[in-house]
């Protein structure tokens, strides 16, 4: 199960560093008995804008893909960065595949427990499209504005 | 039509690429045909009973004729000489081996084409009307919009493993010709009573297991916040739709589960969080994507042809085929021409390489280098003069594909049924192509005038069935093929869904029963009734005692 975050537009593996995982629902039934949590996983079946004002305290937030094709977790990932700032990891544990990373990038995901990825392999999934059609939580400029920038043809 | 720049063709490109490498890996072993799987089908490849079948997208239904002649290279050149337009208005060839997909895939990138987003729990290729910037009635071109919608949904981060398929249809016009309430979401362009253009959102129809006639969640949006408000209800879908249950995983059943007042509520909630953000385009995209759908230049012609009405006069078999085949377009002398891949005893939607030259040919020459696909797995060339019309008939006729019987009983829509489909309990092909032969004179075809039967061989409704005037579903019974029939559906502005009239009937009976039918009506017809017009007024139950009666 190797953890790759991402760098920039690389992955690169990282430390395994041990976490003090708490549930959401754990933590939401008594917060003081876990203080000292560093990750909050949230299942996808719950909705994080109930919860977002209070995630900032968390390092790390750990969203589901119970399989590849349970894309929930994508539209947790936009909400969290985008509408509720959250600026810590977003981890995607669960199913995880090199075929979905960009999609997982774009949608706010910095770390991924992949299944049996090297980080070149990953790394050049990322860079398979030099664009992107429509703004997402990654910040990439959509193809309206690149044309939109472009100088005019003479 | 819209040509890609430079960002569209990198990114369709790029697609090929990887998919490339996917099928290498698959090739390999390192991927399963498990993981494979959701790969393929995003790229409009699927298993089926016999070999792959691939699925290649066509925009809202519109092809140049490069992009005609290149299907046809594909037929030639990769599969066995033929492709099946669908009701999606795209083709699907049914023998492609693996191993070329790739090389196929480069071919149609040459000519703007692609695959993507066919298949998969996605956002599918969006379908509009057919007769879109040709249409007398329209409010404006529905095809910029379905272009402004192709490059949101297409690689969409969020909504790539959605709950089930999603398919949007967009129209601009009172007459219905894309089943827009039929659709996850069917979009309406029209002018509200203030004077201004927008958009009647509908969302949750569908056919399928579960039939749905989709609700209007919103009245009228404004034009420009459409990819915003589609993002609300594709946000909804993702976070909210069920997932435990692949027969209830489609948006109409969420839209009818919690009610339409929920639903439409969680929507607009979620639309007043994102309506300020970047979503939408700026005035600037929009109207340079609109400039690629200006009209043509069409000739000022007068209304009328005296070359075309001496044909009339003279040729019996013309002024059928333009009675019946032909329909008005919005510019003077001009008319939209209607391809009939339906004949008698033929495999609806099938065309041969040849025949697809040959429409390139005519589109070329006569049509301004434009063709449509419909989502009645026939083709239009929309933009004929009618100076033309004789010499563009001769040509259809000499490729068989001049069958003057668009919207009659041997119109037939067919799902492939277990001729191809994995998923098929009975054919369905081999009845179209019975009932065709039944009806095979023209002029009692044209004498029932207009009469919808579609044919699915299961439940899942690929061929209509739900919505035909006369819709016929094939179910397995202890290894043995039925046919139910359902009566009263349509997929139009009138939509509604056709109810079950009685027990299964076998491959013949069922034929027979649609001959009962007809006569029934026939008989009691009155002024200009339409079949279904006639059954509405009369009710299920004459019909049903008409097709059950002892012989």
């Amino acid at each position: 199960m190797p953890l790759l975050k991402l760098f920039g537009s690389d992955f690169a593996p990282a430390l395994e560093e041990p976490l003090q995982e708490v549930s959401l629902e754990d933590w939401c039934d008594n917060p003081q008995a876990h203080a000292d949590a560093t990750a909050l996983v949230i299942e996808n079946d719950i909705g994080v804008e109930h919860f977002a004002e209070d995630l900032s305290s968390f390092r790390i937030i750990i969203l589901n893909f119970p399989t590849f094709k349970d894309g929930r977790a994508y539209s947790q990932a936009r909400l969290l960065r985008e509408r509720f700032g959250y600026t810590g990891e977003i981890r995607a544990r669960g199913d995880v595949l090199r075929d979905q990373a960009l999609f997982m990038v774009r949608c706010g995901f910095d770390a991924f427990e992949f299944a049996d990825e090297d980080a070149a392999a990953a790394t050049a999934a990322l860079a398979e499209f030099s664009f992107a059609y429509q703004p997402a939580a990654d910040r990439a400029e959509p193809v309206w504005r690149r044309r939109l920038d472009r100088p005019a043809a003479a | 039509m819209y040509r890609y720049d430079e960002f569209d063709a990198t990114l369709v490109g790029e697609r090929v690429a990887q998919f490339r490498g996917q099928v290498e890996r698959r090739l390999s072993g390192e991927l399963s045909e498990d993981q494979f799987k959701p790969l393929r089908l995003m790229n409009g490849l699927y298993l089926q009973l016999h070999a792959y079948m691939l699925r290649v997208a066509i925009p809202y239904g519109t092809l140049s004729s490069l992009q005609m002649r290149k299907l046809a290279h594909v037929a030639r050149k990769y599969d066995k000489g033929y492709g099946h337009f669908t009701t999606r208005q795209n083709i699907q060839y049914n023998w492609p081996a693996l191993v070329d997909v790739p090389d196929i895939l480069d071919d149609l990138a040459e000519a703007e084409m692609h695959a993507i987003q066919t298949s998969g729990n996605c956002i599918r290729n969006v379908t509009s009307d057919q007769f879109a910037g040709a249409a007398a009635d329209e409010v404006e071109d529905p095809r910029i919009w379905c272009e402004v919608i192709r490059q949101w949904s297409t690689f969409h981060p969020e909504f790539t493993f959605l709950p089930r398929k999603f398919k949007i249809a967009v129209t601009a016009s009172q007459n219905d010709r894309a089943a827009i309430r039929l659709h996850d979401i069917g979009l309406r362009i029209y002018t509200n009573d203030a004077g201004e253009v927008g958009f009647e959102v509908i969302v949750g129809g569908g056919l399928g297991r579960t039939p749905y006639i989709g609700h209007t969640i919103r009245e009228f949006l404004p034009k420009k916040h459409l990819l915003s408000y589609l993002e609300a209800v594709l946000r909804v879908y993702n976070l909210e739709g069920r997932r435990d249950n692949l027969y209830k995983a489609r948006i109409k059943i969420l839209v009818n589960a919690g009610g339409v007042e929920k639903f439409t509520d969680m929507v607009e909630a979620e639309w007043a969080a994102i309506r300020k953000s970047e979503i939408d385009l700026p005035a600037e995209e929009i109207e340079r994507i609109r400039a690629y759908f200006a009209p043509p230049d069409f000739e000022a012609l007068p209304a009328e042809s005296a070359a075309l009405e001496q044909k009339r006069k003279g040729d019996v078999a013309f002024a059928r085929w333009l009675r019946v085949n032909t329909v008005a377009h919005k510019a003077s002398g001009y008319a939209i021409v209607n391809i009939s891949l339906k004949p008698v005893g033929g495999i609806p939607g099938d065309i041969s390489d040849v025949q697809m030259e040959a429409v390139a040919d005519l589109a070329a020459q006569y049509s301004q280098d434009e063709i449509r696909a419909t989502h009645e797995q026939n083709l239009v060339l929309p933009h004929v003069k009618k100076d033309d019309l004789y010499a563009v008939w001769q040509a259809l006729a000499a490729q068989d594909l001049a069958t003057p019987n668009i919207s009659l009983v041997s119109d037939i829509i067919a799902c492939p049924g277990l001729d191809y489909c994995t998923l098929a309990n009975t054919r369905s092909i081999p009845i179209a192509q019975r009932i065709s032969e039944r009806f095979a004179d023209l002029e009692q075809q044209e004498d029932i005038g207009e009469l919808k039967i579609k044919i699915s061989g299961c439940i899942n409704a690929c061929g209509h069935h739900h919505v035909g005037h006369i819709g016929i579903l094939g179910v397995d019974k202890k290894g043995e093929e039925f046919y139910q029939i359902t009566l009263g559906g349509s997929g139009a502005e009138d939509a509604s869904l056709g109810e079950i009239v009685g027990r299964g009937l076998s491959s013949g009976d069922a034929v027979s029963a649609v001959e009962k039918l007809v006569d029934y009506y026939r008989e009691n017809r009155q002024d200009n009734e339409r079949f279904i017009d006639t059954y509405r007024r009369l009710g299920a139950d004459p019909f049903k005692e008409a097709l059950y009666a002892a012989a």
